[in-house]
């Protein structure tokens, strides 16, 4: 028997431990990548095999933050894809404008990165004082994070270039304080954001919105998760609200592929139908 | 217990970077358009053909099929599955790939090391494992795991390469099965599937 056969096992056993103690249920996610993200935490957490990790997740109800931001922060930048970010100002704030109050829930919100640029989308179409954006990820640390809005420096760069892509109105300079290799975004960019603790595995509709924002979550998610969780945001969703997943992303074979139309294909913005 | 060696599935996975897109045009252009293994393709983005459909690229050289790899859909006999750029790209035990926007992994993103990795567990001694030019040493460590697991590894000659590392890191890392010029790899990948038939 190889090595990589008991680690499977082992693996398993820690999917069914989280789940168990703690209500956290990976078994959906894809395999390949978790594998690759527990490993990392077990040499990150110094322990000394996944058995180990199942253990100390036991015996140590505090290490389930560490956990958590191990098993589900994805690596995102701001204004990631800038012309999905353009799309939506020239074609979707637009029609969002015509609401009284627009509602927005961006699925998985790990750092927070693409939370302040639809915050600065809103600001710079004038619609930021009537909306609201709901924030949500599994990851406590992560949210914290996200509510800082604080970013290494050496990321400005970048940041300013998708900014700028994206049809930027300013400099990107203007929304954030640098100090300390760090920038931080001005805390007004957050009036209006709610940040909040929702797994997507396991809960379920708690708004109703107008744009759902969920990239490159869906991609961690077997097939049965991404059905749930579309299922979940196509009920979410107001009569043609609006869907923006990730640029790998798609509603072809799925649940719900018959619930939407393509709005944008690049972009990969879809509506929501009428009630059939 | 893994499955005997004649009931594995074989799949090709070819990784490669400054260089790599006419290596691989080279490569690709060797197999029949009945090539009967799937057959993944890894080019890294800062090879410089960002802002081109790779895939296009290739197709012009290639009788199989070129289709960019996507998230939950099944490897394809004779069909030449490319890497989308930024993300990883994983093959699931069920043989179907899945993508990631975790970290870069050999200050990369695709990484070969993340994507041979994958394949070896997925598949064993089914893998087979080709590293081409490149720059920097993504694929050694990934090219290790499918000889680890009885695959099978072919580099490129390093003295050939159009940029040597990439195939020197392998060889140091990994070692391998058959260290050949372009020419004579497109001709074994074409010529292996009728000799473990």
């Amino acid at each position: 028997m190889l090595d990589t056969d008991a680690e499977e096992l082992e693996i398993r056993d820690f999917i069914r431990t989280l789940k168990a103690r703690h209500g956290y249920d990976f078994a959906q996610y894809a395999p390949a990548s978790f594998k690759r993200r527990l490993r990392a935490l077990r040499v990150r957490s110094g322990a000394a095999s996944i058995a180990a990790l199942s253990r100390r997740v036991t015996d140590e109800p505090a290490f389930l933050r560490q956990v958590l931001a191990g098993l589900s922060v994805p690596v995102s930048e701001m204004f990631r894809d800038p012309w999905v970010f353009e799309t939506l100002r020239r074609e979707v704030l637009p029609i969002l404008a015509s609401y009284p109050r627009i509602h927005i829930w961006q699925a998985g919100c790990a750092h927070g990165e693409e939370v302040y640029s639809l915050a600065i989308l809103l600001q710079e179409e004038g619609l930021y004082d009537k909306s609201q954006i709901f924030a949500t990820d599994l990851n406590d640390v992560a949210l914290e994070e996200a509510a800082e809005g604080i970013y290494p420096a050496s990321n400005a760069r970048l940041f300013s270039e998708n900014y700028q892509r994206a049809g930027g109105r300013h400099s990107l300079s203007d929304y954030f304080h640098a100090r300390y290799e760090r920038i931080k975004f001005d805390e007004s960019l957050k009036r209006n954001v709610t940040f909040a603790s929702h797994n997507l595995s396991t809960d379920g509709v708690f708004a109703e919105v107008q744009l759902i924002l969920c990239r490159n979550v869906l991609i961690y998610f077997n097939d049965t998760l991404q059905n749930r969780v579309l299922q979940l945001f196509r009920d979410s969703l107001v009569h043609k609200g609006f869907l923006c997943l990730g640029s790998k992303e798609t509603l072809a074979h799925t649940t719900v592929e018959r619930d939407f139309d393509t709005f944008d294909q690049s972009a990969r913005l879809y509506r929501r139908h009428a009630l059939r | 217990m893994r499955s005997a060696k004649t009931a594995a599935p074989r799949v090709v996975v070819i990784g490669a970077s400054v260089g790599g897109l006419e290596a691989l045009k080279q490569v690709l252009g060797a197999l029949p358009a009945d090539y009967p293994w799937p057959v993944i393709v890894l080019l890294h983005t800062s090879a410089g053909y960002r802002g081109t459909r790779l895939d296009t690229l290739l197709a012009q050289r290639c009788a199989l099929p070129v289709r960019e790899a996507e998230a939950r859909r099944p490897l394809e006999a004779g069909v030449v599955h490319i890497a989308p750029a930024g993300y990883h790209l994983l093959v699931e035990q069920d043989l179907r790939f899945s993508l990631s926007v975790d970290e870069k992994v050999s200050y990369v993103r695709p990484s070969a090391d993340v994507l041979f990795e994958s394949l070896a567990e997925a598949v064993g001694v089914g893998a087979v494992g080709v590293i081409l030019t490149g720059a920097n040493d993504d694929g050694a460590a990934g090219l290790a795991a499918i000889r680890a697991r009885g695959g099978l590894a072919i580099v490129q000659d390093p003295e050939e390469a159009q940029a040597p590392q990439m195939p020197q890191a392998a060889l140091r890392m990994a070692g391998a099965d058959q260290v050949l010029s372009l020419e004579a790899i497109g001709a074994r990948l074409a010529a292996l599937p009728g000799e473990s038939a």
